[in-house]
């Protein structure tokens, strides 16, 4: 276990006993509090997502349709999606993680919009309640993708809710990135200049362009499918006059950018994590920094590889290709900088280091299976089958789930002051990664012989598959639920942690743990670039 | 559940040798990369971990390198991307003989009609070795046909003709799947392509079928009243469509449209939107009466028009009292100068 500095310390004041009321923490305009806010709330909604997964893996575990209806299995899919990708993974580090180191990463009090961010808060949960409420009335049976004209008039379940839900939802996200823009130009300590920001607010910074530039974009697309179902004025659907195929160029804009909003802050954690448990400064600090600008402004321009068979054009198909290609290329770089910043490190195999491996190896995985999908001629035979499913959980869930469980473990001492169980950590993160692996690469093969994807009933010789990817799913739910129990139990149980346990050189580690509301006694001063691990005193604590 | 358990799909199309090798391929570098990265990692944390090396060494990073994994990377991926163009590039437009056929796709079915007049739901059969090309619609929201075996996918709208072909290289039965989702019953829409010797073919072909699809079409053209206006003669208010298919079409804008299927199906929906040069828009909007496999018909009957058909048979009889009652909105307007 950690033998950081556990001192003695008087009970003193900091953002989490400054007050205890319940207006202290619903009107609380402290960037900190404000996260853990959004960490109950986004806790909540995973388990809502993950309830219905395993309802749809049980579901799968045979070929026949039998144990809900298939309107509920249309049902539970779009609204795994839905919780997931616009109630978990779009806020998970941004809105949590983000929310509580960003400012303190910069040297900063607080965001610079501190009302904005509270407001963003109000936002999600405005979403996140009617999203619910939606699911509880009968729920919504679209896809997470709401394609036109079966959204717009052929549904007749709760689409306008489920889409109210989500444009809340995307304006709590156009508030975070808002507040993450600002604050980074305007909050920065003394001395920070660009080129000395952690890669962590590097990859928050261009997380947040995608969530400025991109989200108003899904919110007009899904305020158009409103518009049609309600007014039945022609927009989408071709009886009406309308064109099927633009909403899917409205949707993708978004919804492709909108994986990298998953994404990269889950590399931003990474390098952080690597950087630390390597005791290493980065290896290529430019060109991890510089590829997170690049994947934010390429991801903008690949949203056609989503419609290869949907009736584009050749030529745009071909655009869209070559472009999805470029945007794999810094993605790389970052796996390759990663690796490289081990050579010669001294590293140790604490928790959040496991997540960062796993993030590496999983995403690596993720990544290349998206050149099979970018590929014209693949992608024909392969998409809207299963392997754009595994495709897509290995970059989501092995990539950005990893990221964001690897953070909060890192940051958890930060927040609460107490260190996580170390043993029972690191039994998770194994159980996570191997529960992943079995649920998801059969998925891979399933999908290239051939099973379309949100298919309740399937061909019997799918099953065998099939059985295995929800063996893996039973893994992967103990894995999640490991956490939970012992984060929980940690907060009073925990060791307690110090200032910085482990060892590492942001300003986020300078001040106490939990930190005061005003985050620094007094404001840093910034002389170093970041990880300049030869500068740090030597830490003691064990492998 | 384990004695039919295949974990690669039969290969029974030309499609199948053109993208099962580019599929290899990925499989390749996908396995040799992630285990570059597997391995290095372990090495490293092995070899670097903290109580045999507790003392890291800064190193800053190379340009050198840096430009060494972008480009190597950069290289293969175009490699994918020119291969996967090609690819891409086979399944355009069909060769010129294919064997056509006709489907519609409603929530949840497949409908297809052979041009011989052969309808079939969910089971589509087809010839051995021969070009086949299938003009898909649908009825409501979009569907996609999928045959995994002939690695063969197209999205079929409600709004336009698209044509989907392959070369089946195996007889057999294979899976046909709905793969965009469509609703209730998405993973029902469900059936099978039946690839027969090309003997077997022509008997499954005479067994059956209601008259070529040209043969109802035509029908179709007198009871909706279309051969009053569109005719060769004085009388004529629309424009003759003997030889119509395939040509190019003077617009009134001074544009010029091929007259493709698409062409001809928006002309009958929605007649103003595309109006032929020296003709007033008069022609009445048949959106929401003539149903997609109707029009399919329809469009087959007026691809086989060389010449008027009042000039081939002008005792036909035109549309009937009763049938002018059925659908009144054909009622010919009369327009005076």
């Amino acid at each position: 276990m950690s033998a950081a500095p556990s001192v003695a310390v008087e009970p003193r004041e900091h953002y989490l006993n400054v007050d205890y009321g319940i207006r202290s923490w619903l009107l609380t305009t402290d960037h900190k509090r404000i996260a853990l806010l959004y960490l109950i709330s986004i806790t909540v909604m995973f388990f809502i997502g993950g309830f219905f997964a395993t309802l749809i893996r049980l579901e799968l575990m045979t070929p026949a349709g039998d144990l809900v209806t298939s309107d509920t299995y249309n049902k539970l899919f779009t609204m795994h999606g839905i919780v997931m990708i616009f109630f978990f993974l779009i806020p998970s580090i941004p809105a949590v993680i983000g929310n509580f180191v960003l400012p303190m990463m910069v040297g900063a009090r607080d965001m610079a919009f501190p009302k904005i961010n509270l407001l963003s808060w109000y936002m999600y949960i405005i979403g996140a309640g009617i999203t619910l409420y939606s699911i509880i009335v009968g729920g919504v049976d679209t896809g997470w993708t709401f394609y036109t004209p079966f959204s717009t008039t052929y549904s007749n379940t709760h689409v306008f809710g489920a889409v109210i839900g989500i444009i809340f939802a995307g304006f709590s996200s156009i508030f975070t990135g808002l507040n993450f823009i600002a604050t980074v130009h305007k909050l920065r300590a003394p001395g920070l200049t660009w080129r000395r920001l952690p890669l962590f607010i590097w990859s928050h910074y261009a997380t947040a362009v995608i969530m400025i530039l991109g989200t108003p974009v899904v919110a007009i697309s899904l305020i158009l499918v409103a518009v049609e179902r309600v007014w039945h004025i022609g927009i989408f659907n071709p009886a009406l006059g309308g064109d099927p195929v633009l909403f899917q160029h409205l949707f993708w804009f978004y919804s492709h950018p909108a994986v990298y909003i998953m994404v990269l802050p889950s590399m931003g954690v990474v390098s952080e994590l690597v950087t630390t448990f390597s005791r290493k400064r980065i290896f290529g600090y430019p060109f991890v920094a510089g590829a997170s600008i690049a994947i934010a402004v390429f991801g903008f321009l690949v949203w056609g590889h989503h419609m290869f068979v949907a009736g584009i054009s050749i030529y745009s198909a071909m655009l869209f290709s070559i472009m999805s290609y470029l945007v794999a290329i810094p993605s790389a770089v970052k796996v390759f900088n990663w690796t490289a910043t081990l050579y010669k490190g001294a590293i140790s195999y604490r928790t959040p280091m496991l997540y960062a491996f796993g993030f590496i190896g999983l995403f690596t995985m993720g990544g290349l299976t998206g050149l099979f999908l970018s590929a014209l001629g693949i992608d024909v035979h392969v998409t809207d089958t299963y392997f754009v499913v595994a495709h897509f959980h290995y970059i989501m869930v092995g990539g950005a789930v990893m990221g964001y469980l690897g953070a909060i473990h890192y940051w958890w001492p930060k927040m609460f002051g107490r260190m996580y169980p170390e043993g029972w950590a690191k039994v998770a993160a194994a159980t996570i990664f191997i529960g992943f692996n079995v649920t998801f690469f059969p998925q891979f093969i399933l999908g290239y012989l051939g099973m379309p994807r949100r298919y309740h009933a399937y061909a019997p010789e799918f099953q065998v598959l099939n059985v295995m990817s929800t063996a893996g799913a039973s893994i992967l739910a103990v894995g999640y639920v490991l956490p939970l129990i012992y984060l929980i139990w940690s907060l009073r149980y925990g060791e307690v942690a110090g200032s910085n346990p482990w060892g590492a050189t942001g300003l986020e580690w300078q001040t106490t743990s939990p930190p005061p509301t005003h985050n620094f006694e007094e404001t840093p001063i910034v002389t170093e670039e970041p990880y300049a691990y030869d500068k740090q005193p030597e830490m003691e604590f064990v492998a | 559940m384990w004695t039919n358990f295949p974990l690669f799909p039969v290969r029974a199309s030309n499609f199948a040798d053109k993208v099962d090798p580019l599929y290899f391929f990925l499989v390749g570098v996908t396995v040799f990369f992630t285990l570059v990265i597997f391995l290095t990692i372990t090495v490293f944390a092995i070899k670097y971990r903290r109580s045999v090396h507790p003392k890291a060494e800064q190193i800053e990073g190379s340009l050198v390198v840096e430009v060494t994994w972008t480009v190597i990377p950069l290289a293969i991926a175009l490699v994918i991307f020119v291969w996967g163009v090609s690819v891409y590039y086979s399944y355009g437009a069909p060769p010129k003989d294919s064997l056509r056929v006709y489907g519609t796709a409603r929530q949840w079915m497949w409908k297809f009609q052979h041009a011989d007049g052969q309808r079939e739901i969910n089971e589509l059969h087809v010839p051995v070795g021969r070009d086949v090309a299938v003009t898909l619609i649908s009825q409501d929201v979009i569907h996609s046909f999928f045959v995994p075996a002939f690695r063969v996918k197209m999205d079929v709208l409600p709004n336009r003709y698209r044509t989907v072909w392959f070369r089946p290289t195996r007889t057999g039965t294979y899976h046909l799947f709905c793969a965009e989702y469509c609703g209730t019953a998405h993973s029902g829409m469900i059936g099978s392509v039946v690839v027969m010797e090309p003997g077997d073919y022509e008997t499954w072909l005479a067994s059956g079928g209601e008259g070529s699809l040209g043969s109802s079409g035509e029908k179709l053209f007198r009871h909706f009243g279309c051969i009053s206006c569109h005719r060769s003669d004085k009388g004529a208010r629309g424009p003759d469509l003997a030889g119509l298919y395939g040509r190019e079409v003077h617009l009134q804008d001074g544009s010029t449209v091929m007259a493709d299927e698409n062409y001809i199906r928006e002309s009958i929906l929605a007649p103003k939107a595309k109006i032929v040069a020296g003709w007033q828009p008069i022609m009445p909007v048949f959106q929401g009466q003539v149903d997609e496999e109707e029009m399919l018909e329809l469009i087959a009957y007026i691809k086989t028009l060389q010449q008027n058909p009042l000039n081939v048979n002008p005792n036909a009889p035109l549309p009937n009292e009763e049938q002018r009652k059925r659908n009144p909105q054909v009622e010919p307007q009369v327009i005076r100068p």
